[in-house]
C-alpha cells in the first residue's frame, strides 16, 4: 500500500488518503557539534495520520519543531504543498496553516478556556480594527461565524461545562484537550501533535486516542503525531516513521515497523559481543 | 454638614482627580510590562517626548533647528505657521508609533529572551537617549501647551455646591480644577476603550494571548514582533494624553518625565500586571495623600504629599508584594 506512487487510495476502514502534502528532504539539524537529526526524509500524505515514534532522545521533538519553524536545520529542504519552502519563523509557518501542540502545554493560561480555543481563528479573521470597533458588516459576521465553529470544536471535544473557566485552573488532561482544540480549531492543513498522551492514565489515553481518530475521520484532518507508547501509535496511525539517535531507521505501516529487526533493536535493545 | 466635613469631602474629590493622572501614568507601565514583561523606565521621558513635540507642531517649530542653525550658520526658528490642536495631536500619534516601531526595530528585537535587568537597563538607557534627542528636536526651554483644554476653578459647580454650607459664611461651595475634571473624563473614556479593546478585537485578543505565553502565541500564528510595535504604540498613546493633561496643568519641561516616579507607588499598590489596580492604586494615593496632609499633614509640619506615597509603598512591599490586584506568584513544589 505504501508505494512511492502519489495517487489516492482508500484505507480498509473506508478513508481516503489524499496525494503527498508535506515532504522533508534530508533534513539535518545540528545544535552545536551534537547532530539531533541526521538525513532524514520523510512524506507526510493528506488525511492520513503519520506518527514518529523512537527511544527517549532520538530526535522525534526536533523534527516537529522543524515542521513547525521553531528549529531551522542547517541542511535539507521541507516541500509544503508543492513548493519548497523558504525559511520562516514559526508564527508564518501557522499562518500557512500547519497547528501544533506542545509536549509541555503551552496555553493562555489567564484566559478563558473559549479565548484560548478563539486564538486558535486568528488567522480567519480579516477585518480591520475600525470595523471591529463600529462591530458592523464584516466583523461581526465574521465573529459570529468563528464563534459557531469554535463552538463546534468544543463540543466535539466534550470541553461544554469549562468554557468560561481560566485554564489556569484546569487539570493536567483537560489542559491537554484545550490545547487540541485551539489547533484544531485553526482548520489546519497539518495538524501536530507533541506526545498527546504523555502523562496521561489509560482512561484519558483511551479518551485522546478516540478524538484523534474522530478528528481525522470526521474533518478529514491530516495529522502527524510523536509518541514513544509503542501500543498506541501502533493502532492509531496509518504509516509510523521511526527514528533512533537522530537517524530514520524505519518507515512504513504499523505492520512493516512491527517486524523491521532495526526497530526491534532499537526498542529492546541488542546483544553485543 | 460640618464644615470639617465639607473641606474633607473638597480634599477627597482633588484626591480623586490627582489620582486618575498618576493612574494614567501608570497605566502606560502596565501596558508593557504585561505584554513584554519590560518595566519600561522611559514611560515618564515618552510623555515628556509626546507633549515637546506636539507643542513643536502645534507651534510650526522647526525640529532640530538649534542644529541646523550651528552646523548652516543660519537663524531658522519657525516655519510660520500654526498647526490646530487636533491635527497636532493626530500627527504626534503618528509620530508616537513611529517610536514604537523604531524601539523594537534597533533595540528590544536585539534582547529576546535575555533577562528582565537587562530590558530594564536598556530602558533606562532609552529614557535617558529620548530625552536628549527631545531636547536636540525642539528645544529645552519650557513651553506653554494649550490645547483648548478648559483651565481654573468652576464657577458652576462652586455656586451649585453652596448650598451644601447650610449658610456657613466660610464655605464658598467646592473648588474643582475644570482641567482636572475633563483629565478625569478623558481618562476614564481612554481606560474603557482599551478594556474594549483588549476584550472584544481580534488584536487585543492577540495581545493578551502574548502578554500570556510566547511559545503559544507563535503557534497559532501571532507575531510576536507586531504585537509588540503595537503595545509601544499604545503606551505611546497613554504617555501622550498624559503628557497633555500634566502639561496643561504645569508647562512642558523636564520635570514632566518625574511624574514617572510618582507612578510606582501607584504600580506597588495596584500590582504590575493589572489594568484595574492601576486605576485602584491612582486613586488610593492620590487621595491618600491629600487626606494624609489634610489632617496629619500640620501636626508634622506639612509637606508630607512628598514621601506618603513611596511609604505606603514601603508598607505594601513588606505585607502584600504582588500589590491588590497583581497575580500572586505560587511556586509549586
Amino acid at each position: 500500500m505504501n508505494d512511492m506512487s502519489n495517487d489516492s487510495y482508500v484505507t480498509d476502514d473506508g478513508r481516503t488518503i489524499g496525494p503527498t502534502v508535506m515532504e522533508m528532504k534530508n533534513i539535518t539539524l545540528r545544535f552545536g557539534g551534537v547532530k539531533a537529526i541526521t538525513d532524514i526524509s520523510f512524506d507526510i500524505r493528506e488525511g492520513e495520520i503519520r506518527a514518529i515514534i523512537g527511544p527517549n532522545g532520538a530526535g522525534k521533538s526536533s523534527m516537529l519543531n522543524v515542521i513547525s519553524g521553531f528549529y531551522v536545520p542547517q541542511e535539507g529542504e521541507v516541500w509544503y504543498k508543492g513548493a519548497k519552502r523558504p525559511p520562516m519563523r514559526p508564527y508564518q509557518v501557522a499562518q500557512q496553516g500547519i497547528a501544533r501542540t506542545f509536549q509541555n502545554i503551552a496555553l493562555f493560561e489567564g484566559m478563558s478556556v473559549l479565548d484560548n480555543v478563539m486564538t486558535g481563528r486568528l488567522r480567519q479573521m480579516n477585518s480591520g480594527l475600525f470595523a471591529q470597533a463600529i462591530w458592523k458588516g464584516k466583523a461581526e459576521k465574521e465573529e459570529v461565524e468563528n464563534r459557531a465553529f469554535v463552538e463546534k470544536i468544543i463540543d466535539f471535544l466534550e470541553i461544554q461545562s469549562i468554557r468560561k473557566t481560566p485554564v489556569g485552573r484546569l487539570p493536567y488532561g483537560l489542559k491537554k484537550r484545550v490545547e487540541l482544540a485551539r489547533a484544531l480549531a485553526a482548520e489546519p492543513s497539518i495538524l501536530l501533535l507533541d506526545e498527546p498522551m504523555a502523562g496521561m492514565n489509560v482512561e484519558e489515553k483511551e479518551d485522546m486516542s478516540r478524538f484523534i481518530l474522530d478528528m481525522n475521520d470526521e474533518f478529514g484532518t491530516t495529522i502527524a503525531l510523536i509518541e514513544h507508547d509503542m501500543g498506541v501509535v501502533m493502532d492509531l496511525s496509518d504509516r509510523v516513521v521511526v527514528m533512533d539517535y537522530g537517524k530514520k531507521i524505519g518507515d512504513g505501516t504499523p505492520d512493516d515497523v512491527r517486524n523491521n529487526q532495526a526497530v526491534i533493536d532499537a526498542y529492546l535493545g541488542v546483544a553485543h559481543d | 454638614m460640618p464644615e470639617s466635613l465639607l473641606y474633607g469631602t473638597e480634599v477627597v474629590l482633588n484626591g480623586l482627580m490627582a489620582g486618575v493622572l498618576y493612574a494614567l501614568v501608570a497605566l502606560g507601565f502596565v501596558l508593557i510590562y504585561k505584554a513584554s514583561g519590560i518595566f519600561n523606565y522611559a514611560q515618564g521621558v515618552m510623555a515628556l517626548f509626546a507633549a515637546l513635540t506636539l507643542v513643536g507642531i502645534m507651534e510650526g517649530q522647526i525640529p532640530f533647528a538649534h542644529l541646523i542653525n550651528a552646523a548652516l550658520g543660519t537663524e531658522i526658528h519657525h516655519f510660520g505657521w500654526h498647526v490646530p490642536a487636533l491635527l497636532a495631536i493626530l500627527l504626534t500619534m503618528a509620530i508616537m508609533v513611529l517610536l514604537a516601531w523604531a524601539v523594537q526595530k534597533f533595540v528590544f528585537r536585539h534582547l529576546v529572551n535575555q533577562e528582565p535587568i537587562i530590558l530594564f537597563m536598556a530602558t533606562i538607557g532609552l529614557a535617558y537617549f529620548l530625552e536628549g534627542f527631545g531636547d536636540l528636536m525642539w528645544g529645552s526651554d519650557i513651553k506653554k501647551l494649550d490645547v483648548g483644554l478648559p483651565q481654573g476653578g468652576s464657577f458652576w459647580i462652586e455656586e451649585n455646591t453652596q448650598w451644601l454650607g447650610m449658610g456657613n459664611e466660610n464655605f464658598y461651595g467646592f473648588f474643582l480644577d475644570r482641567l482636572d475634571l475633563v483629565a478625569t473624563v478623558i481618562a476614564a473614556i481612554l481606560v474603557v476603550a482599551l478594556v474594549l479593546f483588549s476584550q472584544y478585537t481580534k488584536q487585543g485578543r492577540a495581545m493578551r494571548a502574548v502578554a500570556d505565553d510566547h511559545q503559544a502565541a507563535l503557534s497559532v500564528g501571532i507575531s510576536l514582533n507586531f504585537i509588540w510595535v503595537m503595545v509601544w504604540s499604545v503606551a505611546g498613546f497613554v504617555a501622550l494624553v498624559a503628557g497633555i493633561m500634566w502639561g496643561a496643568k504645569s508647562g512642558v519641561q523636564f520635570s514632566l518625565s518625574l511624574i514617572a516616579l510618582k507612578a510606582l507607588p501607584v504600580l506597588m499598590l495596584g500590582g504590575f500586571t493589572s489594568i484595574p489596580g492601576a486605576i485602584v492604586g491612582g486613586l488610593i494615593i492620590g487621595v491618600g495623600e491629600k487626606l494624609f496632609e489634610f489632617t496629619i499633614g500640620p501636626l508634622v509640619g506639612g509637606a508630607t504629599e512628598n514621601w506618603f506615597a513611596y511609604v505606603l509603598a514601603l508598607i505594601f512591599l513588606v505585607f502584600r508584594p504582588q500589590g491588590l490586584f497583581g497575580e500572586k506568584i505560587i511556586e509549586r513544589v
